[in-house]
């Protein structure tokens, strides 16, 4: 072999998923900090403000375009190695496997991260894509506002609860399996981790569904 | 007798495999790459020889009729190895290793093989350690040992209880080290049929691809079996399910001698039979006896409610129990040699003290220890005053947890009972065999270029093994012993180029192989050759069993050859030649142990005396403190028997003298 | 006897590699609780042979869980319904009268199937072969304790090297990943100081064997360890990671 198994192999694959998904996560920390501001009571005033300053700052801008390739590179690792997977075993037992030796949604990543795919799209077409309008014909863009009226509609909010439920799954099996796949394991360390890992997977999207949920019945103004 | 020359080199024990070793004719490189040796089997010593004959530069080919070559049976020794590294510093040396195994084997066994055993018992320890077997250390980080039974210094290396596995997958990982560099050609899932051999010489072997059933011929200027014991003769042993006698007795079929085979090892610690449905048994490691006493219940009434589920061994009253062991051997207990205290619990069982539903089990008990020696030293350690009994039994059972905890659980797994909490029953079963295919101190059989290593041959344990020291046995000749003497026949084949596989030697030895698998199909009986296994293990285990006498022997030579009979009239083999087909497999092999099963009866009777795990009830002691005991007769018995084949049911023996120049016979006493 | 038990079994039949097999369906009766779970289908091949047909094929050997032969996907697991067992260590007390049993061979494309419920894992041997040894001739060691192992390692080398290499976690994987089996030979070698000298191209030459055989990649799901039955822990597949990352990163070709 050459010198390519840094990239190549099925192990380097898996550095990429686990490098990816950390990026990946760390703009889960900046996004629920910044949609937490609509808890606000100032009718958006905070949140739209800092709204602004991430459609413009240029590092924010870069970042953005990094996010991005992250997000594909993700994929389509992901879906490189499921194909491959899928090849290790061509015939399927006729007993499907037992929860007893593994969790459901530990088996079920790409189901759910196709599923944080679809979400993705009608939450771009919902707010990404009227922000980047606004920024390239130089209006004011109103996000607060946008919210809700997106919220208002009960399938808009069915569907983001469906993506953020897929989104705590995701992350209940990949923040900890991100620091397994790096090698970083460690009898003291890694409960830790874990117990770290958990409690993200259901704090971050707790905050995520509190939006919608709220915007819908009124509770936010 | 002419026939047998055992080849031992001259000169003082202690010097002459060192003498021999510088003198042995060597084989330079060159020449070795053209050379070429079939090794047959992958266990201990099948993958220690090849592995270093590949090192050495030889061309190897490996058969193994696991799927791997690290299933081969050496993997299931659970306790450890002996060495004489004298680590320990409590005295032992060369010398003890050698004047242990010695009596150990009721001196039956060479002198000459012994010593060179002991001699190179340290070196298998380095190689191990630099294959990065994980032997267990003390937290200095240096080896750790351990004391095993018929022994009074601690010179075994262990593994916990996996001692056995450790070093295979140590051999395993140097073969595939081989296999990888392409020195060594593996082929798994094949079995030996036949060896063929050419002007008297053995020149290959003929295998059977389990896979897809064809026969193939395999050339070797030497063949090596490393094919292991034929405990499985009695159908119900500690062996693999696989382990079988055939590549032995096909050897045995071609002129090789058979050295001693009615020396049989049974292990008294093993899970007693459940059942019918037995296939098999499993061995507790013999280390329980350090921390269990055995006993059965005084009064056959208290047996009797055992059995009827009435009572339980926890009802039965201290002074209602007969430590037999403790009673008969007060000097070693309930440690005494394995050949004893299996005799011990058949004597018990057979006087109707057994004491589970077959009546044939005795109880392996912890309370007592777990209680008063590890739970008082425990309590004492925490500075608990006048603990409970509950409290004792707490505290000792986490100790003994620490130490036998794997034994334990494998207890609970097979019978469903905890041990913790009651007394492990246990009843002696078939677990190793001393005899196999004689060979002279080259390694080599009565067949030129034919040699036998490890459990297959006969050499170095005499009528009885010690604890530890099979493993060392096949490490030995695979490591340290082969690379060197194969030397002295190999220096003289230089000449001999590699054989076609289309000489006519093949193409008979394919054609017989053919003919007698194309028999087994022919037959269309009604029996499974399990059936026929089953009954002639009946009869190997009442018969030429724990004890053995003079009209049990003639029945079951009897028996045997009206089961013969009865086999090749009335076995049913399913399925194809052409095919993966393990009941074809299984009647091969079955249909050798047959004839193997009458020659051990055969040399059984021949042998009137009791010496190791051969127990003649004829011969014992008569009077005096030793009233019961095994009497060796040295007058007429100080040899080896081999048996030569000469036709079916027809054996003509052989007798290696036995000349002791250093060590002085003497009675074994365990009282 | 009482307490006996009748199952129904649903067991893969397939006459070799190359024809397709079927699950099919055998009534067995009488099972003691007693029995392992190999005595049991020794019973159904007694059964069938008397009957003329063809026995069930399956591997077994020790029959005491160290030999690794035994390899049943039974109701959807690895080795049966216990944890840290083999196959002919699982007893039939483990089942209810009237239970059906589907047994299945191991499903990997690196583990093709032989016959019925027999599969080739010689990718295992093929893998150890790219590096899973110490490269030390005979005759080429030193006195075992010049070299001190702390017994930390050496607990946890032993801890790795107690794989049967049975192949459970390729067959639980849902994947079909063999990371837990290379991660133990790996971790034992590189956590004892004799294996230090060779470690980094022994992790790059055995995990490319391992891709190349076919398996799968490992994405955590955790399943090897529970259904490994000696317990072989992911704290290895971890390592392994990690001595990759470094002996590629580091590695001058």
């Amino acid at each position: 072999m050459s010198n390519s198994e840094l990239f190549t192999s099925s192990i380097a694959k898996k550095y990429v998923m686990a490098l990816t998904g950390l990026f990946l996560i760390s703009f889960l920390v900046i996004h629920v900090t910044i949609n937490s501001l609509v808890f606000v009571p100032d009718h958006g005033a905070t949140f739209n403000t800092a709204a602004n300053f991430m459609a413009h700052n240029i590092i924010i801008r870069i970042m953005e375009v990094g996010l991005f390739f992250g997000l594909v590179l993700h994929m389509v690792q992901s879906l490189i190695l499921t194909i491959q997977n899928n090849k290790a075993r061509p015939v399927k037992y006729a007993v499907p496997p037992s929860n007893d030796s593994s969790k459901w949604y530990s088996r079920s990543m790409g189901i759910l991260g196709s599923l944080l795919l679809l979400f993705l799209v009608v939450h771009m077409a919902n707010f990404w894509i009227p922000t980047k309008q606004a920024v390239f014909s130089g209006e004011e863009h109103n996000s607060f506002e946008k919210m809700k009226i997106v919220f208002a509609e009960w399938y808009f909010v069915a569907i983001y609860l469906v993506g953020i439920i897929s989104l705590s799954y995701h992350l209940m099996h990949g923040f900890q399996s991100a620091f397994q796949s790096l090698g970083l394991n460690h009898k003291k360390y890694t409960p830790m981790i874990k117990a770290a890992g958990f409690w993200f997977a259901i704090i971050v999207p707790l905050l995520f569904a509190a939006m919608p949920i709220a915007f819908h019945l009124g509770f936010i103004d | 007798m002419s026939k047998l020359d055992s080849k031992i080199p001259e000169g003082p024990l202690d010097k002459k495999w060192e003498k021999y070793k510088s003198t042995i004719p060597l084989v330079n490189p060159a020449n070795k790459r053209s050379l070429e040796i079939v090794v047959v089997g992958s266990g201990l010593a099948g993958a220690a020889a090849a592995a270093s004959l590949a090192e050495m530069g030889y061309k190897v080919k490996v058969f193994c009729f696991q799927d791997s070559p690290r299933r081969a049976h050496s993997i299931a020794a659970q306790g450890g190895i002996n060495a004489a590294k004298n680590y320990q510093n409590d005295g032992d040396s060369v010398y003890r290793l050698f004047y242990d195994t010695i009596k150990g084997g009721d001196y039956r066994a060479r002198e000459a093989n012994v010593h060179r055993l002991a001699e190179v018992s340290g070196s298998i320890i380095d190689q191990c350690v630099a294959q990065g077997v994980p032997l267990a250390r003390e937290y200095g980080g240096m080896l750790s040992n351990r004391s095993f039974g018929g022994t009074q210094v601690q010179r075994t290396f262990y593994a916990a209880g996996q001692t056995g596995q450790q070093l295979l997958l140590g051999a395993y990982s140097a073969l595939q080290r081989q296999v990888g560099l392409g020195n060594v050609e593996l082929f798994a899932r094949h079995e030996m049929l036949e060896v063929v051999t050419i002007d008297g010489k053995a020149r290959g072997i003929i295998a059977r691809n389990l896979i897809n059933g064809e026969l193939e011929r395999h050339f070797g200027h030497a063949v090596l079996l490393c094919t292991g014991g034929y405990g499985n003769v009695f159908y119900l042993s500690t062996n693999a399910m696989g382990s079988n006698v055939t590549a032995a007795w096909k050897a045995h079929k071609k002129g090789a001698f058979f050295g001693n085979p009615c020396y049989t090892q049974i292990h008294p610690t093993c899970i007693p039979v459940s059942g019918d449905h037995q296939s098999k048994l499993t061995l507790m490691s013999e280390s329980l006896r350090n921390d269990g006493r055995i006993w059965v219940p005084k009064k056959k009434e208290d047996c009797i409610a055992i059995r009827e589920g009435k009572k339980k061994a926890i009802d039965i009253a201290e002074d209602d129990r007969d430590y037999y062991l403790e009673r008969r051997y007060p000097a070693f207990g309930n440690l005494v040699p394995r050949d004893v205290a299996s005799r011990a619990a058949k004597e018990r069982c057979d006087a109707g003290f057994g004491i589970n539903k077959t009546g044939e089990a005795v109880y392996l008990d912890f309370a007592s220890n777990m209680k008063y020696k590890y739970g008082k030293q425990e309590a004492l350690v925490k500075g608990i005053q006048n603990p409970t009994e509950e409290q004792l039994h707490a505290l000792g059972k986490e100790v003994v947890k620490e130490k036998y905890g794997n034994l334990f659980d494998m207890y609970k797994q097979i019978t469903g009972e905890d041990p913790y909490e009651m007394p492990m029953m246990i009843y002696p079963a078939v677990h190793y065999t001393m005899g196999g295919i004689w060979v002279d101190y080259n390694l080599m059989t009565t067949v030129p270029g034919l040699y036998a290593l490890g459990e297959a041959n006969f050499s170095d344990h005499g009528a009885n093994r010690l604890g530890a020291s099979a493993l060392m046995q096949g490490l030995a000749d695979g490591y340290f012993v082969i690379p060197y003497t194969i030397g002295a026949y190999l220096s003289n084949e230089i000449r001999t180029k590699a054989i076609p596989t289309s000489h006519e030697a093949f193409e008979t030895a394919e054609n017989d192989v053919k003919e007698r698998i194309n028999k087994f199909f022919s037959i269309k009986g009604t029996k499974s050759v399990d059936h026929f296994h089953k009954r002639l293990g009946k009869i190997m285990w009442d018969k030429c069993g724990m004890a053995r006498n003079d009209a049990g022997l003639k029945q079951a030579i009897e028996d045997i050859r009206a089961l013969q009979k009865d086999f090749w009239a009335n076995v049913r083999v399913t399925g194809e030649a052409n095919e993966f087909n393990p009941e074809l497999e299984k009647a091969g092999r079955v249909a050798d142990f047959l004839e193997l099963g009458e020659l051990m009866c055969i040399d059984a009777l021949n042998r009137v005396e009791s010496c190791g795990g051969h127990f003649r009830e004829e011969s014992a002691e008569t009077e005096g403190e030793q009233e019961g005991e095994a009497k060796r007769n040295d007058k007429d018995f100080m040899y080896v028997s081999a048996w030569e084949y000469k036709s079916m049911n027809n054996f003509e023996l052989h007798k290696e003298e036995l000349k002791y120049e250093v060590i002085k016979i003497s009675q074994r006493s365990y009282k | 006897m009482s307490g006996n038990m009748n199952l129904s079994l649903k067991v893969w039949r397939q006459k070799n590699a190359e024809q397709k097999g079927e699950l099919v369906t055998y009534p067995v009766s009488d099972i003691s609780p007693d029995m392992s779970f190999l005595e049991m289908f020794d019973v159904l091949n007694e059964k069938l042979i008397t009957e003329g047909q063809e026995p069930v094929a399956f591997d077994h050997d020790c029959r005491e869980g160290i030999c690794g032969a035994c390899s049943m996907h039974i109701n959807g697991r690895a080795h049966g319904p216990n944890n840290g067992v083999t196959t002919c260590q699982l007893h039939m007390r483990s089942f209810k009268d009237g239970d059906t049993i589907v047994v299945e061979p191991w499903r990997a494309a690196a583990f093709p199937v032989v016959k019925d419920l027999v599969v080739d894992r010689s990718a295992f041997d093929r893998i150890i072969s790219k590096g899973g040894y110490i490269s030390v001739n005979t005759g080429n060691a030193q006195d075992a304790n010049n070299l001190p192992v702390p017994k930390v390692d050496a607990d946890k080398a032993f801890e790795a090297a107690a794989c049967i290499g049975c192949g459970a976690c390729v067959a639980t994987c849902k994947n079909g990943s063999a990371m837990l089996f290379v991660s133990a030979k790996v971790s034992q070698l590189s956590l004892l100081p004799q294996g230090k000298a060779e470690a980094k191209e022994r992790v790059i030459s055995m995990v490319n064997q391992m891709d190349e055989e076919g398996f799968g990649s490992c994405t955590n799901t955790g399943a090897c360890e529970i259904e490994c039955p000696k317990g072989i822990s992911l704290e290895n597949i971890a390592r392994l990671n990690r001595e990759f990352a470094v002996a590629t990163a580091a590695s001058e070709k």
